[in-house]
C-alpha cells in the first residue's frame, strides 16, 4: 500500500483542521513589547550620557547592553520573563534581552543536576547557536573583508 | 483454551476486577471541574520536594499507597506492581517501586502507560499469575516540560495545538477476588504513523492510533459505539479526538454523546491549556477518579477506557523522525461494589 | 520634541523588527533560538555590506537592541581588527567586540542560577 500517499493525505486533512492563531493581537503584543524594550534601551544610552558625558558612543552602547542584561536575567530569576514572553512572543525574543534569558533559563533550570554538568554545560542549550554561528559568521566577514583589502 | 477473539481482542473468563483507585493532582488540576472526584490536591506542585522529578516520584507513591490503603490491603498483599511514566528510563516508577518492595514490572507506552498497565495486568490475574496487581502511573508539567521542550523559563509562546502536561498520578488496584468493577475484554493497540512530525500536535499523531484499535475493539467484540455508557479516551486533546471522531466514521462507526477525552475534560476551557491535557496523569487521574466513581454510583454500566501514546522522543524527533501512536483499550463492566 | 521624535522612531523600528519576527514563528513555527541565529545574522549581513552604521544614526537604540544590533557588532569587530592587525583579526575581532554583552550574559546568568529555582508556570 502506497504509505506515502497516506501520511501526504493525512497531513493535509490535519493542516485544514489546525486552529487559527489569534493573529492579530499576537502580532500587536510582540510589535509593543518589543518597542518598549528597544525604548527603555534607549532610556538607558540616554540617562548614561547625561550621567557620564566623558563616556565613547561605543561604551555607553556596551553599558546599555549590559544593564538591559542584567535586567532580563534578573527577571528570568524572578519567574517573570516567561509571563511576558508568553504574550509578547517575538517581542521579547528578539532584543538581546531575549539572548539573556535563553542562557539564563537553562541555567536556573538545570541547576538541580549539579553545578558543572547541569547549570554550566545546559547554560548553551538554547543560546549556544547564537554564539556559535556567530563566532563563525563573524570569521566569516573578517575573511572576506582581509581578502577584498588584499586585492 | 486461548482467550483472544477477533485479530487484537482478549476476552476474560473470569473478569479482574478493578477493586480501588486512587488520584492525586496538582494545584492547576485542582481547579477543574473534576476537582471533587481527585483524592488529593497538592498546594504546590513541587510538593515540598527540592526537584520536580522528585514531587512526581513522590506522588506516585502516595497514588500506589493511597490505592492499597482504599481497597484495605497491605503492601505485601500486592503480588506485582506494574507502573510506567515519561522521563527517561522510567525513573518515576522504578524509584517508586524502590520504596514498595513488590514485584516490579517496569511498563512504557508514553501516555498510554495506564491502561496499558491495566490490560497486562488483567492478563497476568486471569492467567493466575497473581492474585492481585497495582497499575500506576504518573506525569508531571515541570519535569516532562524540561526532558521534551523547553527550560521553564525561557520565555516563548505556546503554540495553539500544544497541550499541558498533566501534573497527577493514578493507581488502580486490579484483583481475582473481591467486590470491583470487572474488566471483560481489553484490546492491545498496534503502533500507527501517519507521518505527523510536529511535537506541539501530539492529538493529530496519536489520534489515527487511537481510532484504530477502537475499531478493532469494535470488530472483534462485534459491538458499536451505542453499547457503551461511555467511551473515553486518554488524551488526545480537542484536535485530535475531532479527528479520532472523523477517522472513525471512515470506518463506519458513528461516534455519539458517550464519547469522551480525559485532556478535554480534566481542564476548563479559562485554564489556558489550548488542546486540553496530556501524558501518563492525564488519563491515569480522571480514570481513577471520575470514571469509578461514577461506575460505582451506577451512572455508567458500561464503558471503555482507552488512553492514548506518542512514542516521542527529543533524539528521534530531531533526527526528523516521525511520530508514531499507540493506544490499549480496556472494557470495563460494573460489578457489585 | 525632538526628542520625543526620536523615542518615536526608536519604538516603531524595534517594534516592526519584532513583528516581522513574530509573523516568521506563526508562519513557519520556527523556535526562539532559530529566530535568534536567523535576526543576529542579518545583522552580520547589514554590517558586512555597510548599511548598519546608517540604520544606527537614524534608529538608535531601535536596531541595536534588537539581536541584530549584536549581530552587527560581532561583523564590525571583526572588520576593525582586520584592519588593524590583519589576519589575527579574523579571530579575535568578533568575540573581542561582543566581550561584554556575552560575558555579562554569561556571568548574571550563573549568579541569577544559584539564587534562584525553577518554577512551575501557571498559564
Amino acid at each position: 500500500m502506497d504509505k506515502n500517499k497516506i501520511n501526504m493525505a493525512y497531513s493535509k486533512f490535519v493542516e485544514n483542521r489546525l486552529p487559527k492563531t489569534k493573529f492579530f493581537p499576537s502580532l500587536l503584543w510582540a510589535f509593543l513589547v518589543g518597542g518598549l524594550i528597544c525604548c527603555i534601551g534607549q532610556g538607558i544610552s540616554d540617562a548614561l550620557v547625561a550621567i557620564f558625558p566623558s563616556l565613547s558612543k561605543d561604551n555607553v552602547q556596551a553599558y546599555t547592553l549590559i544593564i538591559l542584561i542584567f535586567l532580563a536575567s534578573f527577571l528570568t530569576g524572578l519567574g517573570v520573563y516567561d509571563r511576558i514572553g508568553a504574550f509578547a512572543g517575538a517581542g521579547s525574543i528578539v532584543p538581546i534581552t531575549g539572548f539573556s534569558n535563553s542562557i539564563a533559563s537553562p541555567a536556573v533550570e538545570f541547576k538541580n543536576e549539579g553545578l558543572i554538568f547541569g547549570l554550566c554545560v545546559k547554560m548553551f542549550s538554547v543560546a549556544g547557536p547564537v554564539i556559535v554561528t556567530g563566532i563563525v559568521s563573524s570569521m566569516l566577514v573578517g575573511l572576506i573583508y582581509y581578502i577584498v583589502g588584499l586585492l | 483454551m486461548i482467550k483472544k477473539i477477533g485479530d487484537n481482542t482478549i476476552r476474560f473468563t473470569l473478569p479482574p476486577k478493578i477493586i480501588s483507585g486512587y488520584a492525586i493532582v496538582g494545584p492547576k488540576e485542582g481547579q477543574s471541574p473534576l476537582a471533587k472526584y481527585f483524592d488529593y490536591i497538592l498546594k504546590n506542585d513541587a510538593f515540598n520536594e527540592k526537584t520536580y522529578e522528585k514531587a512526581e516520584r513522590k506522588m506516585l507513591e502516595q497514588a500506589i499507597s493511597g490505592a492499597i490503603d482504599k481497597a484495605n490491603l497491605l503492601a505485601t498483599d500486592i503480588d506485582i506492581l506494574l507502573s510506567g511514566d515519561l522521563l527517561n528510563q522510567i525513573i518515576s516508577a522504578s524509584f517508586s517501586a524502590r520504596q514498595i518492595q513488590t514485584s516490579f514490572i517496569g511498563m512504557f507506552g508514553a501516555c498510554s502507560t495506564m491502561t496499558e498497565s491495566l490490560a497486562v495486568g488483567a492478563c497476568l490475574i486471569d492467567g493466575e499469575c497473581a492474585n492481585r496487581v497495582a497499575c500506576a502511573t504518573c506525569s508531571h508539567f515541570s519535569t516532562a516540560e524540561r526532558q521534551f521542550r523547553f527550560p521553564l523559563e525561557l520565555g516563548c509562546q505556546r503554540p495553539p495545538t500544544a497541550q499541558w502536561t498533566v501534573t497527577g498520578a493514578g493507581c488502580s488496584i486490579v484483583s481475582r477476588e473481591g467486590t470491583g468493577h470487572n474488566i471483560t475484554h481489553v484490546t492491545f493497540g498496534k503502533v500507527i504513523d501517519f507521518g505527523i512530525n510536529d511535537m506541539n500536535n501530539m492529538g493529530a499523531a496519536m489520534a489515527p492510533a487511537a481510532a484504530d484499535t477502537l475499531k478493532n475493539l469494535f470488530k472483534d467484540t462485534n459491538t458499536s459505539p451505542g453499547d457503551y455508557d461511555l467511551i473515553i479516551t486518554g488524551d488526545l486533546g480537542k484536535l485530535g479526538s475531532e479527528i479520532m471522531v472523523d477517522l472513525m466514521e471512515n470506518y463506519g462507526y458513528k461516534m455519539g454523546e458517550n464519547y469522551a477525552d480525559c485532556g478535554q475534560m480534566i481542564f476548563s476551557n479559562t485554564q489556558k491549556s489550548f488542546m486540553g491535557g496530556s501524558g501518563c496523569g492525564c488519563s491515569a487521574s480522571v480514570m481513577n477518579s471520575y470514571v469509578l466513581s461514577k461506575l460505582d454510583s451506577g451512572e455508567y454500566k458500561k464503558v471503555i477506557l482507552m488512553s492514548t501514546g506518542a512514542l516521542v522522543s527529543t533524539t528521534s524527533t530531531q533526527q526528523g523522525e516521525t511520530i508514531p501512536g499507540i493506544a490499549h483499550a480496556v472494557i470495563v463492566e460494573k460489578g457489585n461494589k | 520634541m525632538d526628542m520625543l521624535l526620536q523615542y518615536l522612531i526608536v519604538f516603531v523600528v524595534g517594534g516592526t523588527i519584532c513583528l516581522l519576527a513574530q509573523i516568521l514563528i506563526i508562519r513557519t513555527r520556527m523556535t526562539s533560538a532559530r529566530i535568534l541565529v536567523l535576526f543576529e545574522l542579518i545583522g552580520v549581513f547589514l554590517q558586512a555590506v555597510m548599511l548598519f552604521e546608517p540604520i544606527k544614526q537614524f534608529a538608535k537604540a531601535g536596531i541595536t537592541v534588537p539581536i541584530i544590533g549584536f549581530g552587527a557588532s560581532l561583523a564590525r569587530g571583526a572588520m576593525e581588527a582586520v584592519k588593524e592587525v590583519g589576519i589575527l583579526g579574523i579571530f579575535t575581532g568578533g568575540l573581542t567586540a561582543t566581550a561584554a554583552g556575552i560575558a555579562a550574559a554569561v556571568g548574571f546568568g550563573y549568579v541569577f542560577a544559584l539564587i534562584f529555582r525553577a518554577r512551575s508556570k501557571k498559564s
